[in-house]
């Protein structure tokens, strides 16, 4: 196995390349731009197709387009375009489109963007925060398995630290269980027979007289359930004993676990806990967690969003407090002073019994 | 006058009881690629007769089985249902961008967008100008009647001046409401375009007219040699607050007026709506002279 030196941006497209991913559409905006160079660059190269955007409107169109043909396709943005692009996102959910959204955030602002959306109606997006370019590698493959497996959008939540870190990283095509074939996705070829397809996000199908779009919405909901109970991920380390539990998720995570490690060596009885699934959130898991413990530290860099999560996973067993704020650099982009080991160890002590 | 040969005088027909005879059915009315003859939209609508003449187009160019069509948002929507042809449903104005994406993906297959005034001109302007401006190898068809039918005759970008809609009711004012965009113009200049019409289905001969655009359109990207455009004025009673029979006469002298008839681009041939204009008043002006 070889490992080459990559940094985030460059690691992502090459493994979205190795999970055959073929359509990319994007318009440049920190810290996406760097995915949106990379793709530029590679995507041609490798037998697909990248366009320049006019727009994130425009973007998430094309995608839209790319993934109804059937082909791997994906788009992204921060939080900015992605609010943009809120319309389609759901839109595109309903029509049970499968679609890869590398959500580069400016820091983790943006995760009850990611989670909750904002677009119309009932519908839920996978949502993957790697913790580092590693599991990055892993997360982006995952992401069109996932994508394909549900007919449903996927998030891959980023960040500014995990666009420009480099890591060695080992790139190969992972395995997955086989997928259904796509019957559904339009080729041009059924024209005339009578049974030609109709991707749309109402349920209409062809030859049908009016619309019946509650039947196929309550589908949806028992879709996104199974999706509920069937694809939640964490990672947990030290809970068993733990007295304080600190709960944090992508890339401030790293830094939540390390202190956390160095605080067991010393003896003190805390322990780590780490969604990767932000949607699904493992509520059922940190419930159980949650049991034993006097208290749950929130550590996210955001005015506190995920805690919502956290709470309402809690139910009240421990208290829960906050420990994070929102931290910025000069220019926005969240690279805050949050992201450093004294700071985080310090927020952590202050909240041990 | 006295020189012109006299005509026969015609039998005529009794209308005030059935034919002696069945009356007999000289062709296949329902094209192939429509499932069923039913529609919801109303008397007297344009779109079915528009898309009737789409459909037959692809059917007749043999590219049936070779098709994808992208549908905006508006009553033609109900269309999806019928037509049998390969369907992406797009939101409000979005269909260049979706059908954009479908073409690259399957560059052999015809892509064709199905839209609306409200939808293209409105709601999703720029997007049908930066896929035609990249030279899209998609066809754009843009059904315009001048209101939102869909939601009961509103404005819309290519409402003509005067004209009264639910939400201008002393008809559009420049000065209050701003100028109708003349969408064609905006798309034919463009350096990907490399072809632009505007047809109108107000009678036979127009829908001969525009069936033949609608070719011409499906050929240039078969050729693969470019963007290209055909705009369809239809009819709307319902939205016009006209009465039904007075529909194709309102959509021609009223939108007709503004949004001229004819080719905008054909390859390097660039032609403007108000040359459109001029030579059909030029054209009109002949046709009145007395006969020498
Ligand atoms: S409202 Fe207008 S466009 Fe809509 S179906 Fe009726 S006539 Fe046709």
């Amino acid at each position: 196995m070889t490992r080459t030196l990559m940094e985030g941006s460059s690691a992502i497209t090459e493994a979205a390349i190795a999970a055959g991913c073929r359509f990319f559409a994007g318009y440049p905006m920190t810290p996406f731009t760097e995915l949106l160079e990379s793709f530029a660059r590679r995507l041609p190269e490798s037998g697909g197709v990248c366009i320049n955007a006019e727009s994130e409107l425009e973007a998430v169109g094309m995608a839209w387009g790319a993934a109804a043909t059937g082909a791997r396709a994906a788009t992204g943005s921060t939080g900015q375009g992605l609010a943009l692009m809120q319309e389609s996102l759901s839109e595109l959910t309903r029509a049970e489109l499968p679609l890869v959204i590398f959500h580069m955030a400016r820091g983790q602002s943006d995760y009850t963007q990611a989670t909750r959306g904002g677009g119309h109606g009932d519908y839920h997006h996978v949502v993957l925060a790697p913790i580092d370019v590693h599991e990055a590698v892993e997360h982006t493959q995952l992401a069109f398995h996932l994508a394909d497996r549900w007919r449903n959008p996927v998030h891959l939540y980023g960040d500014f630290l995990l666009a420009h870190t480099s890591e060695a990283v080992s790139i190969e095509a992972a395995e997955f269980e086989p997928l259904p074939e796509k019957d559904w996705a339009v080729d041009g070829t059924l024209g005339g027979s009578g049974r030609s397809r109709n991707v749309n996000p109402i349920g209409m199908t062809k030859g049908a007289k009016g619309i019946e779009p509650e039947s196929f919405w309550k589908r949806l909901q028992a879709k996104h359930d199974q999706i509920a109970r069937e694809e939640v991920r964490f990672e947990a380390e030290f809970t068993e004993d733990a007295e304080l539990l600190v709960v944090a998720f992508g890339s401030l995570a790293r830094f939540a676990r390390y202190a956390v490690r160095e605080l067991r060596r010393a003896g003190v009885r805390v322990g780590y806990w780490r969604p990767i699934t932000l949607w699904p959130f493992p509520t059922e898991a940190l419930a159980e967690v949650a049991e034993g413990v006097e208290r749950v530290a929130v550590l996210e860099q955001n005015a506190g969003q995920m805690i919502d999560d956290v709470r309402l996973s809690v139910l009240g067993r421990s208290p829960v407090v906050p420990i994070g704020e929102i931290s910025s650099d000069e220019a926005g982009f969240g690279i805050g002073p949050i992201f450093d080991l004294e700071d985080v160890r310090r927020r952590i002590q202050e909240v041990c019994t | 006058m006295s020189d012109r040969p006299v005509l026969p005088e015609l039998p005529t027909l009794p209308t005030d009881a059935p034919p002696s005879e069945p009356a007999r059915q000289l062709g296949h009315f329902r094209p192939r690629l429509l499932l069923h003859e039913d529609h919801d939209l109303c008397p007297g609508c344009g779109e079915p007769l528009a898309i009737r003449t789409l459909l037959e187009v692809i059917d007749e160019m043999g590219e049936a089985e070779n098709t994808i069509g992208v549908v905006g948002i508006g009553c033609y929507t109900a269309f999806t249902s019928t037509m049998d042809v390969d369907l992406v449903q797009a939101l409000h104005g979005r269909a260049p961008s979706v059908a954009t994406g479908a073409k690259r993906m399957r560059p052999e297959t015809i892509v064709f967008t199905l839209q609306g005034d409200g939808d293209m001109v409105n709601e999703g302007l720029q997007e049908v100008l930066h896929t035609a401006a990249r030279g899209e190898s998609v066809t754009c068809v843009m059904l315009n009647n001048g209101v939102f039918g869909e939601t009961g005759g509103h404005m819309t970008a290519t409402t003509v001046l005067g004209q009264r809609t639910k939400n201008s009711l002393e008809g559009r004012d420049a000065g209050y409401h701003g100028y109708p965009i003349l969408i064609a113009d905006l798309l034919a200049p463009l350096g990907g375009t490399a072809y632009a019409a505007r047809g109108s289905v107000h009678d036979a001969p127009a829908v001969g007219r525009t069936k033949n655009m609608l070719r011409r359109a499906l050929e240039t990207q078969r050729r693969g040699d470019g963007f290209s455009f055909v705009e369809i004025l239809t009819m709307c009673p319902t939205g016009w607050f006209v009465p039904t029979a007075e529909g194709p006469g309102y959509l021609n002298s009223v939108l007709g007026a503004v949004h001229a008839t004819g080719e905008l681009r054909n390859a390097e041939r660039l032609v403007t709506t108000a040359e459109l204009l001029q030579a059909a008043k030029d054209d009109a002006g002949r046709r009145e002279e007395p006969l020498s």
